[in-house]
């Protein structure tokens, strides 16, 4: 029977969910410390993949500037850690009326980020509500190329080209250094700075999604799609596009903060140049690849912008290819091109990405015959 | 005043510059509804063909030519090939794929002729002199870049216009299936607008590397967002706006550029001279904002 189908789905989708839960729980005892950290970096894509997602892939709006909100996030966490007496031991002296507080605990930074970086998203959401299609785009990569730049010219407050580096500040206020093991009071047990990044990634990661899945399954969410599909549709039902289209970029701009944050502090530094143009770029290759308008599929976007520029690197510095092609891949051009490569044939496979292949794989169990 | 007229000519060959790279976005544009992130990269490469033949010893015009003919066969040929299989993917999905065509070819100008930079000495398009009208200072090349660009446009407007393949092409574009019907090959004549857009590509890449030396692989980066502007500026589906956008988007950056000094002086907070790309960000967005179907476009109403 119909319903029967789509228990089977229904069970089918907790089960994966379930899974890829526990897996992400237990994964750290099979690794080594250094995939740790990389799997973390993976984390924080997947992060922002999630909040590009809601806004490229459920409202339809495309954004090239995704980056810049990453940006916004990194630094705001960056400045909250260091507070004034961390940039007074960098010698950066910002000016009296911004709140940059005395120094806080890393995680508490990663909710403020996300909520400056959303109040963000939703100032730029406004008047990209004018805007569709190219022009949107254009606009969000113009967003992108001139973020870094204003963030480098208030030097006494983000450090100029140098950036910030949260290792300036003392110790109780960054958890833990990169030699020191981290202890945490409440297990009472001490983990490596790899271990205790990969967690806090993936715990915000796991909050961020079930978050996003909450938000999709209720009102906004339904706004979202209908946003999606049509729009005249969606505003004739009364669907307000203008609230939930803002809204979507608040919210994608407030995860991609989040995510940000993150990087600053797995990375203990930020400058302009942590967050180039090409980071924004990435994104929206990870949400199509990924697949838009599901959340399926965001893993594997995740693990493909992390991994193929490595797996590239790896492959012209260690690779075991025939001397003659060797050569050829350790010129310098070579990894562009096998990266625009498997980009496009990966997208040749899957044109709607990852989610895309995953229903068509799943439909027989959804399907009524 | 000889001073502003001189500016405004050198402004217009930049623009003629832009506005090629924009002619071809807009020709892409119209036959498919994708926008090829990847122009600015092809004209690049077509550049460093055009090098490539000029070492190899043929005189300028002839390699000019041949470039020409090499870019028309590979821009058909990429249509055929890499966009095809694509074509009825998410339009995010092809935008995506012309990223990695822009990563492709900026990876393989780099491999194959290193990132060195080159100039294209001894041949030039055109002699360096300069002549001088009643006060004002005219560089030869600034007008031989106009000069051939209009030609240029002029002859590709007539070619849709009068032509039995323009139309054919206009028709693919705007009516596929009713042109199926009617026995046009669809496939190839978007095939032909690629092929075209890659020639005008070709020559603004050309013209590029004669107009602001060096030649290397990163030159054609800025010129694209700019090509960008205008086509934007016009309307993305206008060819006339793209024309218009960039020759007129060239004047103006010029004009800022020149003018800089002299607006800081009377007060103005920043140094304009370094900031030609963001200038021409604000440009677009203020446009955008205030008329966001473009100068030329059509503001499209869509119907429920």
């Amino acid at each position: 029977m119909a319903s029967n189908s789509l228990l089977l789905a229904r069970g089918a989708r907790l089960a994966g969910v379930g899974a890829f839960v526990v897996g992400v729980a237990i994964l750290p005892r099979f690794l080594s410390d250094f995939r740790a950290s990389e799997f973390a970096r993976v984390g924080i894509f997947f992060i922002a993949l999630i909040g590009l997602n809601i806004l490229t892939g459920y409202t339809g709006q495309i954004s090239l500037g995704h980056g810049a909100f990453m940006a916004l996030g990194g630094y705001t966490s960056a400045l909250l850690i260091a507070g004034r007496p961390g940039l007074e031991l960098a010698q950066l002296d910002p000016p009296d009326w911004i709140p940059v507080g005395n120094g806080m605990k890393d995680i508490w930074t990663i909710p403020i980020a996300a909520f400056v970086a959303g109040l963000f998203g939703f100032l730029v959401g406004l008047p990209a509500l004018r805007l569709r299609g190219l022009y949107l785009a254009l606009a969000t990569f113009a967003l992108a190329v001139s973020l870094p730049i204003v963030l480098r010219e208030p030097e006494e407050l983000t450090g100029g080209t140098n950036g910030l580096n949260l290792f300036g500040t003392t110790d109780d206020r960054l958890t833990g250094a990169l030699d020191n093991a981290v202890h945490i009071p409440v297990l009472d047990r001490d983990i490596t700075f790899n271990d205790w990044t990969y967690y806090l990634v993936w715990t915000t990661a796991l909050i961020g999604l079930a978050i996003a899945w909450f938000v999709l399954r209720g009102r906004s969410g339904r706004a979202f799609k209908a946003i999606r599909d049509s729009e005249v549709a969606a505003a004739s039902s009364g669907v307000s596009l203008a609230s939930y289209k803002t809204l979507a970029f608040g919210i994608s701009a407030a995860y991609a903060g989040a995510a940000g944050a993150l990087f600053a502090i797995v990375s203990t530094i930020v400058s302009p140049g942590s967050f180039p143009v090409f980071l924004s770029i990435q994104l929206l290759i990870g949400v199509v690849i990924a697949g838009l308008g599901s959340l399926g599929g965001l893993v594997f976007g995740a693990l493909f912008l992390y991994y193929l520029p490595v797996g590239i690197q790896e492959l012209s510095e260690v690779g075991r290819l025939p001397d003659g092609l060797q050569d050829a891949a350790k010129s310098p051009g070579m990894p562009s091109v096998i990266y625009g490569v498997v980009l496009i044939l990966v997208l040749f496979v899957l044109p709607r990405g990852a989610a895309g292949f995953l229903r068509r794989l799943l439909s027989p169990l959804t399907n009524r015959l | 005043m000889a001073e502003l007229l001189q500016q405004v000519v050198i402004g217009l060959s930049s623009g003629a510059i832009y506005a090629l790279l924009a002619l071809a976005l807009v020709l892409i544009h119209r036959a498919t509804g994708v926008v090829n992130f990847a122009q600015g990269e092809m004209a690049m490469f077509s550049a460093y063909v055009a090098w490539q033949l000029v070492q190899w010893g043929s005189p300028y015009w002839v390699a000019f030519g041949g470039t020409l003919v090499l870019s028309f066969a590979g821009g058909l040929l990429l249509q055929r090939v890499v966009m095809r299989p694509v074509e009825n993917a998410p339009v995010l999905t092809i935008v995506i794929v012309t990223l990695g065509l822009l990563l492709v070819f900026n990876g393989l100008a780099t491999w194959l002729w290193s990132g060195e930079v080159r100039t294209f000495p001894p041949n030039r398009p055109f002699p360096t002199r300069t002549f001088d009208i009643g006060g004002v200072v005219i560089n030869v090349q600034d007008l031989g870049i106009i000069a051939v660009t209009v030609l240029l446009v002029a002859g590709l407007w007539a070619f849709f216009r009068f032509t039995k393949a323009g139309l054919a092409l206009r028709a693919a574009a705007l009516y596929p299936e009713s042109s199926r019907l009617v026995g046009i090959r669809v496939g190839w004549m978007l095939g032909v607008g690629w092929g075209l857009a890659a020639a005008l590509g070709a020559v603004s890449g050309m013209f590029t590397a004669a107009a602001f030396p060096p030649l290397e692989p990163t030159m054609m980066q800025a010129v694209l967002i700019y090509a960008f502007a205008a086509a934007v500026f016009g309307g993305i589906d206008s060819p006339l706006g793209a024309v218009v956008g960039g020759l007129t988007l060239g004047v103006f950056l010029n004009l800022v550029g020149t003018y800089a000094d002299d607006l800081q002086d009377l007060g103005f907070p920043v140094d304009l001279e370094g900031l030609r790309l963001p200038v021409a960000f604000v440009f677009i967005l203020v446009l955008l904002v205030a008329r966001p179907q473009g100068l030329f476009g059509r503001a499209s109403a869509r119907r429920v």
